[in-house]
C-alpha cells in the first residue's frame, strides 16, 4: 500500500468493484482522491464499461465514499486510437486486442496527460497487477490473484507512468476485493465482471460490427497441399485454431485452421490441417520491446492471450523459441515475456508463420 | 456570491442558463400555496375550488407577462415537455413534415429527427436566417410544424422570430409555428418578440421559479394531439393533477422577471461586457472572436467564448475546483461533455469548438462574481495551454 500522504490521486473508476475498492483503499490511506470515469464509446454496449449505468455506479460509489467524481469524454480519441485500428487490423487479416490499445493510448496516455494538466501527480486504477520497485526501475508484475491477473493487457504501460501509478487491488484476491466492497456497503460489491470487447454487443456480435464498417471478404478454404475444400464468407472472423464454421464436410478427422492469409489485394486463403499442425517450435515476432535490459537467449515465460497459460521459451533471432512445441499464434496477437518473479520484462506482436 | 460548505471556496455561480436560483418571492409563494391548497383542483368542494382559483390566478398572471390570453396557457412539467408536446402533438394530429433549426435544444431536435424531419443550418453568426428557412420550406413537401428557438441556449444569440414567422406564413402557410422561448423569457419581452408564434415553450427554472414547472402557450385555433391522456385537465390538452404550488411559484417568478427585466438587462449586460473585456485583456488572442463580435444580437446574460488550443472539459474541472461553476456545450446523460451541435451548425470546426465556455449570469449575479471569474479563469486557461490543452 502507498504510504499515508495527502497526495492528490486521480482514480479511474469504471463502475466495477475493483476500481471502487481501489478508490476506497487510497482514501483510507490518506490520499486526496478524485474519481473519474472515461466515456469512450457512444454507441450501443451491453458488455463493457461505457454504459450510462456504469457511470451511475461509479458516481454513486464516489458519493458513498465522499469523493468527487467527474466524467471525461475521450470518445474521439477512442475511435481514432482503438476502434479504427481494430477494424483496420481485422481487414488486414490480423487478430488485434483492443483492450491493450485502450490501455496504451487512453488509460495510460490520454488520461495521464489530462491528469498532468489538472495537477495530479498520481493516478490509480483497479487493475489486478502490481507495480514493484527494482534496481532497474519500477516494473509491472502479475497480480496476486492468478485467475484475475491483468498484467498481460497492461504490459504497454510506460515506465514513466508506472512510477506514478497505484494499483491498490493488485495485491489482493478478487474475493478480498469483494469482501471489502461488501464491508463498505458499496453498490458494486456483487456486480458481475465486464467481459469481451466493450464496443461490440453480445446481441449483434463482431460480424455485424465489422460488416457495418468494412466489406467482409470471402476466403477459399484449402488443405496444406492447396486442395480446395470449401469457402467461408468472411475471412475477418476466422482465427488460428478454429474448428467450427468452416463449411467442411464431416466424416474425416477434425480439421483446424492452421493459417490465415488475408493480405490485402488478393483472394484470402484459409488453410486447415490436423491438430498436430498447430504445434510450432518458433513464433516469429513482428516487433519486440524489452522493458529494461535486453534478455535475448534467456529462459523466460511467455503469455500470448489475456487468459492464456504462460509457457517457457527464449527470445532468439526475432522470434520466441519454445521449450516445448507451442500452439500457433495469430498475426497481430501480443506476446508478453515475464521473468521468474512474474515481472513483465518485454512484449511484442506475433508475426505470421506460414505453413 | 453564495457560500457553500465551510472548507470550500465560495461559489461563483455562472451557470444561470442551465438553472438559476429560486427567487425569494417564488419560494415564499410555493411554501404558502403548498400549505394552503391541499386539495386536488379538479374536485368540486370548497378546498378544491380554492386550489382551482389559485391555479387559474397563476395562469392569469403568467398570461399577463406574455401578452396572451389565459386560455392559451397549458401548464406542463417544463420546457422539454412543452417542446415535445408541440412537435409531436402537431405531427400526431396532422401528419406531414417537421422543420427546425440545426441549433435547437435537443428537446426539439430529437422529436424532429425522430419523425424524419428536416433541419435548417445556422448562419455563421449563430442566427437562423429567414431566407435560409424559406429555402428549406420551399424544398419540403407538406410541412406541418416549424420550430425555431427564440434564443439559443449555448450562444445566447437571438433569432428574429417575427421575420421567421413571416417566412413560414409565406412558404408553408398551413404550418404551425413553434418557438422554444425557454432561454428568452428573462431577457426579452415575449409580448413583442414571439407575439406571432402559434406555440411557445417556456419554463420556470430559468426565471427563478421551481424546476418542474413550465407551459406551452397555444394560440387560439391551434390543434394538437395531447402527449398525456387522462382526466381531461388543462382543457383536455394535458392530463394529470395540476401542480398548484408549482404554478403559483412559476407565476411569482414570471412577474419578478418581467418587472425587473429592463433593469436586470442593463445591469447584467454591463457585467457580461466587463467580463469579456477583462478576459480579452488578460488572455489576448487565446480568446477567439465571439458571437458578439460577429454582430449577432445576444441576450444580456450569456458570455459564450471559445478558447484557442484547449479542451473545455479540462478547463471546467479546474474552474470547478476553484469554485467557479460554468458549462461548455450541452452535457450528455452520463455527465460527459459532448461536442456542441450548435457550434457545428454554425460551421465552426470541431477542434475550435472543443474550447467553448459558456459563462451565464442571472438575477443573483454581482460585480464580485465577475471579479472572481476574472481572477480564476485566466490562470486556469494559461495552465492548460502550457499542458497541451488538457
Amino acid at each position: 500500500m502507498p504510504a499515508p500522504s495527502r497526495e492528490p490521486v486521480l482514480v479511474m473508476m469504471s463502475g466495477g468493484v475493483d476500481s471502487s475498492v481501489a478508490a476506497a483503499l487510497l482514501l483510507g490511506a490518506g490520499h486526496e482522491v478524485v474519481g473519474v470515469t472515461m466515456k469512450l464509446w457512444g454507441g450501443p454496449s451491453d458488455t463493457g464499461c461505457c454504459a450510462v449505468s456504469d457511470v451511475d455506479d461509479a458516481r454513486r460509489v464516489a458519493d458513498r465514499l465522499g469523493i468527487e467524481h467527474h466524467v471525461f469524454n475521450f470518445g474521439e480519441d477512442f475511435e481514432r486510437d482503438v476502434v479504427g485500428p481494430y477494424v483496420g487490423d481485422h481487414a488486414a487479416g490480423r487478430t488485434p486486442n483492443p483492450c491493450i490499445e485502450c490501455n496504451r493510448y487512453l488509460k495510460f496516455d490520454r488520461l495521464v496527460r489530462r491528469a498532468d494538466a489538472l495537477g495530479f501527480d498520481r493516478i490509480a486504477t483497479g487493475h489486478h497487477a502490481r507495480v514493484i520497485d527494482t534496481p532497474g526501475g519500477p516494473r509491472l508484475a502479475r497480480g496476486i490473484d492468478g485467475a484475475k491477473d491483468q498484467s498481460y493487457v497492461l504490459h504497454v504501460i510506460d515506465e514513466s507512468v508506472l512510477r506514478r501509478l497505484f494499483l491498490p487491488v493488485g495485491a489482493m484476491t478478487k474475493a478480498d476485493v469483494r469482501a471489502i466492497a461488501t464491508d463498505l456497503d458499496l453498490r458494486t460489491a456483487t456486480k458481475p465482471e465486464s467481459q469481451d470487447v466493450c464496443f461490440i454487443t453480445n446481441e449483434h456480435g463482431r460480424k455485424s460490427f465489422l460488416g457495418d464498417r468494412i466489406p467482409l471478404r470471402s476466403a477459399r478454404v484449402q488443405d496444406s497441399e492447396g486442395k480446395e475444400l470449401g469457402s467461408v464468407s468472411s475471412v475477418e472472423l476466422v482465427t488460428i485454431g478454429q474448428r467450427k464454421g468452416l463449411g467442411l464436410a464431416g466424416g474425416s478427422d477434425p480439421r483446424y485452421v492452421v493459417d490465415v492469409d488475408a493480405a490485402p489485394g488478393r483472394q484470402p486463403v484459409v488453410t486447415v490441417g490436423e491438430k498436430a499442425d498447430l504445434a510450432v517450435d518458433l513464433t516469429p515476432l513482428e516487433s519486440w520491446r524489452w522493458v529494461g535490459e535486453a534478455l535475448d537467449d534467456t529462459d523466460l515465460s511467455f503469455q500470448c492471450s489475456a487468459h492464456g497459460s504462460p509457457a517457457p521459451g527464449r527470445v532468439v533471432h526475432g522470434g520466441v523459441e519454445w521449450a516445448a512445441p507451442h500452439r500457433k499464434i495469430a498475426l497481430g496477437q501480443s506476446v508478453v515475456a515475464y521473468d521468474a518473479h512474474g515481472c513483465v520484462v518485454g512484449g511484442g506482436i506475433a508475426d505470421r508463420l506460414p505453413i | 456570491m453564495v457560500m457553500t460548505g465551510s472548507d470550500e471556496a465560495p461559489e461563483i455561480y455562472l451557470d444561470h442558463a442551465a438553472s438559476t436560483p429560486l427567487r425569494r418571492a417564488a419560494r415564499a409563494a410555493w411554501l404558502d400555496a403548498s400549505e394552503r391548497y391541499h386539495a386536488n383542483p379538479t374536485g368540486s368542494h370548497r378546498a378544491a375550488r380554492a386550489a382551482r382559483r389559485a391555479l387559474d390566478d397563476a395562469r392569469d398572471e403568467i398570461a399577463a407577462t406574455l401578452g396572451r390570453s389565459p386560455a392559451e396557457v397549458v401548464f406542463t412539467s417544463g420546457g422539454s415537455e412543452a417542446d415535445n408536446m408541440a412537435i409531436r402533438g402537431v405531427l400526431h394530429d396532422r401528419g406531414g413534415a417537421a422543420v427546425c433549426s440545426a441549433g435547437e435544444h435537443h428537446a426539439v431536435l430529437e422529436p424532429v429527427e425522430h419523425a424524419g424531419g428536416v433541419t435548417v443550418g445556422l448562419e455563421a453568426d449563430g442566427t437562423v436566417s429567414p431566407e435560409g428557412l424559406a429555402e428549406v420550406l420551399r424544398a419540403t413537401e407538406s410541412v406541418s410544424v416549424v420550430s425555431i428557438m427564440a434564443v439559443n441556449n449555448e450562444t445566447g444569440v437571438i433569432n428574429d422570430i417575427p421575420a421567421l414567422v413571416d417566412a413560414t406564413r409565406a412558404y408553408a402557410p398551413d404550418a404551425v409555428f413553434h418557438t422554444d422561448a425557454v432561454q428568452a423569457m428573462s431577457w426579452l419581452d415575449l409580448r413583442v418578440h414571439v407575439a406571432d408564434a402559434d406555440l411557445v415553450s417556456i419554463t420556470g427554472h430559468k426565471l427563478g421559479g421551481p424546476v418542474g414547472t413550465g407551459a406551452l402557450l397555444m394560440s387560439d385555433g391551434v390543434v394538437l394531439d395531447p402527449l398525456i391522456l387522462g382526466g381531461g385537465q388543462e382543457r383536455g390538452r394535458r392530463a394529470g393533477t395540476p401542480d398548484v404550488a408549482g404554478a403559483v411559484a412559476f407565476a411569482a417568478a414570471a412577474t419578478g422577471a418581467d418587472t425587473e427585466r429592463s433593469e436586470v438587462v442593463d445591469r447584467l449586460g454591463a457585467l457580461r461586457d466587463r467580463l469579456l473585456v477583462g478576459l480579452r485583456s488578460q488572455l489576448g488572442d487565446l480568446v477567439l472572436p465571439t458571437v458578439l463580435d460577429g454582430g449577432a444580437p445576444v441576450v444580456a446574460g450569456i458570455a459564450h467564448i471559445m478558447l484557442r488550443d484547449l479542451e473545455a472539459e479540462a478547463l471546467l474541472f479546474l474552474l470547478d475546483a476553484a469554485g467557479l461553476r460554468a458549462s461548455a456545450a450541452s452535457s450528455c446523460s452520463s455527465g460527459a461533455q459532448d461536442p456542441s451541435h450548435v457550434l457545428a451548425a454554425m460551421g465552426i470546426d470541431r477542434t475550435v469548438a472543443q474550447g467553448s465556455l459558456r459563462l451565464s449570469l442571472g438575477h443573483t449575479s454581482t460585480d464580485a462574481d465577475v471579479d472572481a471569474a476574472l481572477a480564476i479563469i485566466p490562470p486556469a486557461v494559461e495552465r492548460l495551454v502550457t499542458h497541451g490543452g488538457g
